[in-house]
């Protein structure tokens, strides 16, 4: 599975749209040799034009590292050891996607993709602003770059426009990342990272340091330029509740591995895997009825001692025996829809799957209100 | 006098609390088992000197006074029994230099000691109470860091009377007064990292003597600064201490190395090639400064692991910003154990 | 900028400091030096001599200490430092004569060596694990070994056995052929050139390994940080993303530079006495020798005041190179 010819836009199952990117049993390891730990372990999802799919799970879950891997721009000791990584790349000119495999291209074809087709959004703008450099020149010099034939007073321009997409006066093109509040930092870095129109975003806990009300406000933002410019977006977070509203799609990750992944409502209203369920239970819901919250006993293990089995099954309050000796594969679960995948062994058919675990898909009368799509 | 600098004093002042270990996941690398070769050798280097020093003046083959004949007024070359030859007096020198590493690591350490102290005295102090306490104690620190020391040492201890001057306490001590701002600094700026941790806040907030919070919580989490500053100190000793001999300054009784090579300079040893006279001295400083500073290398890479300069990971993978490497393997499953 | 007023008063301050300590060290000193000066010199000096030191340092008359110190205050604000006892000069005339030899070989070696070990600190930090990189812990050997010592090996190397440069000096007075003349002429400048080469090397190979080190280090932590990921993903060139993070790395060197600066100058200045090259370190050395302390202290005060200097520019670099410094306090 890992040469570059597997390569095909497969029929699309449940959406018409075309793919954007497509990961499949990516393997990456911390290290090398002898003393490497593996990361993220055969993760495999596709991402169509214009889809927001929402990445949750604890820290140190993996999911940052599997967004860093994705782009290459994963730091030392980070090493991708499997898998591939094909981003469909809109031509210019409107005519059929050129696809590239990711993780065989050279910094060359790779600064010909990065922001301009697939750009980036930091947790921490804070950090991910060069402090001694202005607005302006932080925001032209990937104009400058990949719009060589832009005059110095088209970019500021287009600097002036961007800035103005995301809410910010012209003003502030002279100031210094320090100058300016938490809340429009971010958005400057939202503002960056559309400069060049990109068909891919992904943002890594974009709003994760702001509180609540800028955060509520940004992702506000967020989603009403998609809706306009029509970026697909992996929206990565822990907290699942703002996925709820602005994905399509939902993954789970755990220990380096998706274990559920499905329609966001879908996984709202039946979550098959326990951990879902967990994550689920560790956030007040803000409409519907009292839950109790109960969250999820015990913390993720260490990438050095990982659990056999599903990796998931020291914390499982419904682990049996083959959970700990089997791992389970990301499967369709019995009798689901089709656009549902989960890696449970309580799924596969063989047991009837506790209560909260098998809720009928077509119940949605809980959160539907707020529900994205 | 060393130019040891700022990256073995400790952290520059913006960047203190990228020192505390631990603090930021992300930063964490997951080979951490080197071993710290740099330690080793320098830790082995500067304790056969330690050893030289404690031994030396047992073992040395000729007393001071002992000359090995009378007929000669040129120095001999290292032979058989002379294993340094001699000087012009026909003196032995290898006996000189076992001697003279007493007097000469004694005072290094001695004032590296004091200064170490004083430096944590003022540092902690400063960091821990801020306020007005703070602006005098960094202002002076700030002042003792642009007086000339060594220059002054010279003015101030050439006039003192012979016996303080061969006094091993009075001159660690004016040693060590020229040069415990250097650590003060480093220690106020993780003092003042420190102050702001959980674990303090909340023995504050228990109701925690000062006294006790400082020796207790603080002063800990300090150790690694301190033993940089301290070894700094000692090089920083060393270094002044035998310049001071070489410069004619300080005499001891019972010879230093920079008295051997202020003998040899009085004497043009250098113009007429008695390189055994000044060579062994002048390695022997270089060689426990080395020793020295290997060790500060490696603690300055336990109070900041991303400095260390091994490659992480194995041999044939490189890595670059922005071009994360994809290496295939063999087996899926990774690697066995 | 209220920062840079900050620090401006911190310099007046260290400067009085300075002046301060530079009265009181002869009047601490045991015996009271400066008396036992004056009354050894008492045959040798002319009356008027004795008399203009005597009001430099209103020892003669029966001025109290603090009276005494606002003369000298007053003095040396003036210009006035006083006479050199050994020399028969005003201090001023010798600082005169030594301080552009001590300033362009000091001076502008430790500017070199800041320059290249910053530059060679900044390239070991980028390639991290390259070839220079792997060289780092060797600068330690330079790092730590005392300028003198160092400027010794060199001198026996390259002075004595190998005969490349002359062992001492500033420049040669005479040789079989030339008479030198000092000023803008060939054979002189050469001269200098070539008694400076050893000196120079010793000042740049002693202080460079600081450099290197702390830039090595700043560059790698810098380079751990999200914006310079940030300037790598966008896809600018690989030299505006190593400026981007050399530019922020350099930030904490220079600060730095206020630490170091009195370590590396009084270090250098006493190489001057290993090749007896002319300036005030070798200066001060034969003051001490012989118990000048007008001179001493004329240079003590003139040492300190360039640090301070140093620093300011430092200080200054500092403010117009990090936006954040200047409106910070």
């Amino acid at each position: 599975m890992s040469t570059a010819t597997a390569i095909d836009a497969d029929a699309a199952p449940w959406s018409p749209a075309q793919p954007v990117l497509e990961v499949r049993g990516l393997n990456v390891d911390y290290g090398a040799g002898r003393d490497a730990v593996r990361a993220v372990n055969e993760v495999t999802f596709t991402l169509r034009r214009g889809e927001v799919l929402g990445l949750a799970g604890e820290s140190g879950s993996g999911k940052s590292t599997l967004a860093y891997a994705i782009t290459r721009l994963l730091r030392a000791p980070g090493v991708i050891t499997g898998g591939e990584v094909v981003f469909h790349q809109p031509s210019a000119s409107g005519g059929p996607a050129r696809t590239v495999d990711l993780l065989a291209a050279d910094a060359r074809e790779l600064a010909g993709i990065r922001w301009v087709d697939l750009s980036m959004v930091f947790q921490s703008a804070m950090h991910a602003l060069n402090p001694v450099a202005r607005i302006e020149g932080q925001l032209t010099d990937v104009l400058k770059r990949h719009r060589p034939d832009m005059a110095p007073a088209e970019r500021r321009a287009r600097a002036i426009e961007l800035l103005g997409m995301v809410g910010i006066t012209p003003d502030r093109l002279s100031s210094y990342p320090h100058e300016l509040s938490g809340g429009m930092r971010q958005r400057v870095m939202i503002a960056m990272a559309l400069a060049l129109e990109p068909s891919l975003v992904i943002m890594d806990e974009p709003t994760t340091a702001l509180d609540v009300v800028t955060q509520r406000e940004i992702l506000d933002e967020l989603m009403r330029l998609r809706e306009r410019l029509g970026f697909a977006v992996i929206f990565i977070t822990h907290d699942l509740s703002l996925l709820l509203e602005l994905a399509d799609t939902i993954a789970i990750m755990y220990a380096g591995q998706l274990v559920e992944s499905a329609a966001a409502a879908d996984l709202l209203a039946a979550p098959r895997h326990p951990y879902s369920l967990g994550l689920l239970n560790s956030f007040p819901a803000l409409h519907g009825e009292r839950v109790k919250m109960t969250g999820i006993p015990g913390s993720p293990p260490s990438l050095r001692a990982m659990p056999t089995g599903c990796k998931f099954h020291p914390r499982c309050p419904h682990a049996f025996e083959r959970c700990s000796a089997e791992q389970p594969a990301l499967l369709t679960p019995a009798g689901s829809r089709g656009k549902r995948t989960v890696a449970c062994w309580l799924q596969t058919g063989d047991r009837v799957p506790p209560e909260p675990l098998g809720r009928p898909e077509g119940d949605r009368s809980q959160d539907l209100a707020v529900g994205g799509h | 006098m060393t130019a040891l600098d700022p990256a073995l004093v400790g952290p520059p002042d913006g960047s203190a609390s990228d020192l505390l270990p631990g603090l930021s996941p992300r930063r964490s690398r997951a080979t951490r088992r080197m071993p710290p070769a740099k330690v080793l050798l320098g830790g082995i280097v500067t304790a056969f000197f330690v050893l030289v020093a404690l031994l030396g003046p047992l073992v040395a083959p000729h007393a001071a006074g002992w000359v090995a004949n009378t007929s000669s007024g040129t120095p001999q070359p290292p032979s058989g029994p002379l294993w340094l030859g001699t000087d012009n007096m026909q003196h032995d020198l290898f006996s000189q230099l076992l001697v003279g590493s007493r007097s000469t690591l004694l005072i290094a350490f001695l004032a590296g000691a004091i200064a170490t102290v004083l430096s944590v005295a003022v540092g902690v102090t400063a960091g821990y109470l801020g306020g007005v306490v703070d602006e005098i104690l960094s202002a002076l620190s700030n002042i003792f860091l642009a007086l000339p020391g060594l220059l002054i040492l010279m003015v101030i201890i050439s006039p003192l009377p012979v016996p303080d001057k061969g006094n091993s306490l009075v001159i660690g001590f004016v040693v060590a007064i020229t040069s415990w701002a250097y650590g003060a600094r480093a220690l106020r700026a993780q003092t003042l990292a420190l102050r702001g941790q959980d674990y303090v806040v909340s023995a504050q907030v228990i109701g925690e003597r000062k006294s006790r919070i400082i020796l207790f919580e603080i002063v800990p989490n300090l150790l690694p600064i301190v033993a940089a500053s301290f070894i700094f100190t000692v090089i920083y000793g060393l270094g002044v201490y035998v310049a001071l001999c070489y410069l004619g300054v300080v005499s001891p009784s019972s010879g230093s190395w920079g008295t051997m090579l202020q003998s040899a300079q009085s004497n043009s040893a250098i113009g007429n090639g008695w390189w055994w006279w000044y060579l062994p001295p002048a390695l022997c400083v270089a060689l426990v400064g080395f020793g020295l500073a290997l060790l500060n290398f490696g603690i300055d890479e336990i109070i900041n692991p991303r400095i260390r300069s091994a490659r992480t990971g194995g041999r044939d993978v490189k890595f670059q910003l922005g071009l994360t490497p994809v290496v295939r393997q063999a087996s899926p499953e990774g690697e066995p154990r | 900028m209220p920062l840079l007023i900050r620090r401006a008063g911190f310099y007046l301050l260290a400067a009085y400091a300075a002046l301060t300590l530079n009265f009181f060290i002869p009047r601490m000193l045991p015996g009271n030096a400066l008396d036992a000066v004056l009354t050894t010199m008492r045959g040798e000096t002319t009356p008027q001599e004795l008399a203009g030191m005597a009001a430099q340092y209103g020892i003669d008359s029966k001025q109290s200490l603090m009276a005494q110190y606002f003369t000298y205050v007053a003095h040396t604000l003036s210009g006035n430092l006083g006479f050199s006892t050994s020399k028969q000069v005003p201090v001023t005339t010798v600082l005169g004569g030594e301080l552009p030899w001590t300033i362009g070989l000091i001076g502008s070696a430790t500017v070199v060596a800041f320059l290249l070990g910053t530059l060679i600190g900044i390239v070991a930090g980028w390639k991290r694990g390259g070839l220079i990189d792997t060289v780092v812990p060797v600068s330690a050997f330079f790092q730590a070994v005392p300028y003198f010592v160092l400027g010794l090996l060199l001198l026996i190397i390259f002075g004595v056995d190998l005969h490349w440069f002359p062992i001492g000096g500033g420049y040669d007075a005479t040789s079989r052929t030339v008479t030198y003349i000092q000023g803008w002429n060939w054979p002189y400048v050469s001269s200098v050139l070539q008694h400076s080469v050893l000196p120079a090397s010793t000042v740049v190979l002693a202080s460079i390994a600081g450099w290197i080190v702390g830039m090595r280090n700043m560059m790698i932590t810098t380079m751990d940080e999200d914006y310079v990921l940030v300037a790598c993903a966008k896809g600018l060139p690989r030299w505006r993303t190593v400026a981007i993070a050399a530019r922020n790395a350099i930030l904490p060197t220079i600060s730095n530079v206020t630490l170091s600066i009195s370590l590396v100058v009084t270090g250098a200045i006493l190489v001057e006495v290993v090749f007896n090259y002319p300036g005030v370190g070798l200066e001060i050395f034969n003051a001490v020798q012989s118990t000048d302390y007008p001179l001493i202290q004329g240079i003590l005060l003139v040492v300190t005041l360039a640090v301070l200097a140093a620093n300011l520019i430092a200080d200054f670099a500092y403010a117009a190179l990090d936006p954040r410094s200047r409106r910070e306090a």
